[in-house]
């Protein structure tokens, strides 16, 4: 199970973020728990500094970058491997 | 056995009161005064204005360019500098510049203030970043500059540089005790970034483009002779010169190939030759075919087009209405919108300190959407206001609005915030003042 945390604030590059990792989680029929953080002092506490950013379970894997739904993918597989 | 009503009301009334309320706007629409009319046809006016004279050659290269820089800018690089281990003094430079490259679309703008607060260079960088950051984004200085002259977007670019660092070391000192107990920092998390092409063709790349954004946009000068009109004469012919030095060096450097350079350029060529009045037409057939070719390409090529397209698809729909409404509201230079012009000169014509002050907290406490700050401030400018207060809400309106201080608050406190607020104010209305003496 991963814990999938997009980082961002109401804005239009970090919703557009969610839906490309949503779409991601479904088409590689991974299970996955993909929530939003939109509050800024949390998003701080993350270290993350450019948004949209995403996080696999805790790790900042990616920040600044409005990724598509094929670099989600090729970033979860990572996150996704065992011992990883 | 009525515990179930045919209506329910009690999530009925909502679209009832939408109802009721369009009802009486319609009804008691004002559409005999002539205020109201001539307001109706200000905002259509001013709206047919900007898309003539400001989207295809100004917006339309801008959004490449601020693409460009998100796609090809290593911004890691530079939020190194506002990191806890960076020199003082660095940060405080680079913070009050970094707005140019970071601050593109404005919801990057307070998660970087909260960053480079909490885990970063700390509360002075963060405080000069978030004041001048909205004001000297590419697009901010592009619209403000070609929308409301030359001298007033670079007085909004040097103002904010200058101010923000003075803003940021204040609240260093008021606030010098709390810094010391601030959570221990850390270092940033390096991210990989490789990156193939060196600094000198990416300044080439950008200044190739920033050439064209300049010189598609040379304003005809005042006296027919001289070097200013010889470049304004020239000026489609620089420009196609830069055009095809950028689709080479996306050849070159990008990887774009031979075939879509040609599929590009010939047309472009073809319509210049054949139609040499309207220059306006092979601009549009070259940003159409580099729209196509990018957005086809994989890899760094459709990645910016992405990017570019992303602002585009995000900042237009906003400046759409902020256009209409100011039109309305406000009314071209020279005309009336529904608000009356004498209202506006009398709060905020002239240079007083009053109304620069005036000026400054409205525009502290006014939300403005991305860009849309532009056609507001020569609405109001048209309206009578003077240079000195519009330099004033220029820097403290995108700076801050109310629900910005509120999530501002969340991360720094209340004092912290009121005092961040006191600073904006004073130190826009100063600049207000000294640009409205020299002017």
């Amino acid at each position: 199970m991963l814990n999938i945390e997009v980082l961002g604030p109401g804005c239009v590059r970090c919703e557009t973020l969610e839906k490309h990792v949503r779409a991601a989680v479904e088409e590689m029929g991974i299970e996955a728990e993909v929530t939003k953080i939109s509050e800024i002092k949390d998003i701080a506490a993350r270290r993350v500094m450019m948004t949209p950013a995403l996080a696999v379970d805790g790790q900042v894997v990616s920040s600044g970058h409005l990724l598509s739904v094929i670099q989600v993918k090729k970033l979860l597989e990572k996150g996704a491997s065992p011992g990883s | 056995m009525r515990n179930k009503l045919v209506t329910d009301w009690g999530s009925e009334w909502k679209p009832l009161a939408w109802v009721l309320a369009v009802f009486m706007g319609a009804f008691w629409l004002p559409i005999e005064t002539p205020r109201f009319d001539g307001a109706v046809v200000e905002a259509l006016a001013l709206t047919k204005w900007y898309a003539r004279e400001h989207v295809l050659l100004c917006l339309v290269p801008a959004f490449y360019i601020a693409g460009a820089i998100s796609v090809f800018l290593n911004q890691q690089a530079v939020l190194r500098y506002l990191g806890p281990g960076a020199p003082k003094f660095v940060a405080y430079g680079v913070a009050s510049v970094a707005g140019t490259v970071l601050a593109v679309c404005s919801c990057t703008v307070l998660p970087l203030f909260a960053g480079i607060y909490t885990t970063g260079a700390g509360l002075g960088p963060a405080s000069a970043f978030l004041y001048s950051g909205p004001a000297i984004s590419v697009l901010a200085i592009v619209l403000t500059a070609s929308v409301l002259g030359l001298s007033l977007g670079v007085a909004r670019a040097v103002g904010a540089i200058l101010f923000a660092v003075v803003i940021g070391l204040l609240m260093h000192f008021f606030f010098r005790k709390d810094e010391e107990a601030r959570i221990d920092a850390q270092e940033l998390p390096e991210e990989d970034q490789e990156d193939g092409r060196s600094l000198g063709k990416h300044v080439v790349y950008f200044a190739l483009m920033i050439g064209i954004l300049l010189f598609a946009n040379w304003g005809r000068p005042q006296v027919e002779e001289g070097l200013w009109y010889g470049i304004y004469h020239n000026r489609w012919i620089v420009t196609s010169l830069l055009g095809g030095g950028l689709g080479l060096v996306l050849v070159a450097w990008f990887g774009l190939s031979w075939t879509r350079f040609l599929m590009v350029g010939l047309p472009t060529a073809i319509l210049a030759i054949l139609i040499p009045g309207h220059p306006t037409l092979p601009f549009v057939a070259a940003t159409v075919g580099l729209s196509l070719v990018t957005s086809t390409s994989e890899g760094e090529l459709g990645d910016w087009f992405a990017a570019s397209w992303g602002f585009a698809k995000q900042i237009l729909p906003l400046l759409f209405i902020g256009i209409l409404v100011a039109g309305f509201l406000l009314g071209r230079p020279g005309h009336e919108g529904l608000i009356p012009p004498d209202w506006i000169s009398g709060a905020v014509g002239g240079n007083s300190v009053g109304a620069n002050l005036f000026a400054s907290v409205a525009g502290a406490f006014m939300y403005f959407a991305t860009l849309t700050e532009v056609p507001i401030l020569q609405g109001l400018m048209g309206s009578g206001m003077g240079t000195g207060p519009a330099l004033a809400l220029l820097l403290a309106g995108p700076a801050l609005s109310l629900p910005s201080i509120l999530v501002i608050r969340s991360v720094i406190g209340t004092r912290k915030t009121i005092t961040f607020i006191l600073l904006v104010a004073i130190m826009a209305t100063t600049t207000g003042l000294i640009y409205g003496g020299i002017t």
